[in-house]
């Protein structure tokens, strides 16, 4: 099936069985325990990820946490 | 009034029809607080000032490092061991004397966050780590006090801009930070110079156009940098009815130091 993962149209394989979760765990996706997962426009609160399926078509984007800048605590 | 040599200075803004001399005059009577005076907080610092912001707050309480002159512009050799605030602040005005630069040569807390901001307009998140951006995003949103949020790591960029209660708030985005030492800083996985030069004029642009009320801000819009590929993206972010500060049940109504985050900078 085809999803949108940040921007690029990508092939996975089929998988019913597929949650948000899975497939952070699938692709090895950085910082999978700390990555906000927008869906469709949406965020997705974290604990919806196991429940969430993946589905022909989901635009998903992957945030990541980013610092940079000067130490400032 | 602009004076003559005013006039000449901002000869290039005035002839633009967006900025005039009217917009020229908010400029000079806007008030923007640069918390972080490194590599975001450099050029966000010299492009202000050259562009006549009249008041400019520059908080950090860290003293020049060899180290950092590989891409925080506004300090030189010749600074290593002063204060960043104090560097900062001779460059700024030997750029333009018209500026007011105020200094606070303190790490920002939630003791001292919400006084310190209160005189400004625009907020400038120039840090570089969660327990300080969290603690800006929620000074900020409790506020009402629009800023710009800055991240940058390795060849990548992220940037937003947070109007509060109009767009979301970097708490819609991450809910609560990572904990300690789980995600990389730039001193332990690097960053290319140049990297911080482009985001923090993508944030100058936005604290120069909230001053102006010209243009479409950054808000409501993830804009992420890739410069190893060239590209740029932005993201459309709705508000989260689940955020803990701006969202329908906050659970967040006060400052408070982000303890558990704390302890990443221990550069």
């Amino acid at each position: 099936m085809i999803i949108t993962i940040n921007g690029k149209e990508t092939t996975i394989p089929e998988n019913p069985e597929r949650s948000v979760d899975s497939l952070l765990e699938e692709l090895d996706v950085s910082q999978r325990l700390y990555v906000t997962v927008e869906l469709n426009g949406d965020i997705l609160d974290r604990p919806a990820y196991e429940t969430t399926p993946v589905n022909e078509g989901d635009v998903i984007e992957f945030l990541y946490f980013m610092g940079g800048g000067a130490q400032a605590c | 009034m602009l004076t003559e040599s005013q006039i000449e200075r901002y000869s290039r803004h005035i002839i633009l029809k967006e900025v005039g001399g009217k917009g020229q005059q908010k400029l000079l009577d806007g008030k923007v607080l640069i918390i972080g005076a490194g590599g975001l907080g450099a050029p966000v610092a010299l492009y202000l000032a050259a562009a006549g912001v009249g008041t400019i707050g520059i908080a950090d309480a860290d003293d020049v490092d060899l180290s950092n002159l590989q891409r925080q512009v506004i300090h030189f050799t010749a600074d290593i061991g002063k204060s960043k605030v104090e560097s900062a602040k001779e460059k700024m005005e030997a750029i333009n004397p018209d500026v007011k630069v105020i200094t606070y040569k303190e790490w920002v807390t939630a003791a001292n966050i919400s006084g310190m901001l209160a005189d400004y307009d625009f907020i400038i998140d120039g840090t570089d780590n969660f327990a300080a951006k969290f603690l800006i995003n929620d000074a900020c949103v409790l506020a009402g006090k629009p800023y710009s949020h800055g991240g940058i790591l390795q060849f990548v960029g992220q940037t937003i801009t947070v109007l509060p209660g109009q767009s979301p708030c970097y708490r819609c985005l991450f809910p609560a930070p990572p904990p300690k030492d789980a995600i990389p800083t730039c001193s332990q996985a690097g960053v290319i110079g140049v990297l911080p030069g482009v985001i923090g004029s993508i944030q100058a642009t936005e604290a120069g156009k909230f001053l102006l009320g010209k243009g479409k801000l950054l808000a409501g819009r993830f804009l992420l940098y890739e410069s190893l590929d060239m590209k740029f993206r932005d993201v459309e972010i709705k508000r989260n009815s689940n955020c803990p500060i701006c969202g329908e049940n906050p659970t967040i109504t006060e400052v408070k130091d982000e303890l558990d985050a704390l302890t990443v900078c221990d550069l």
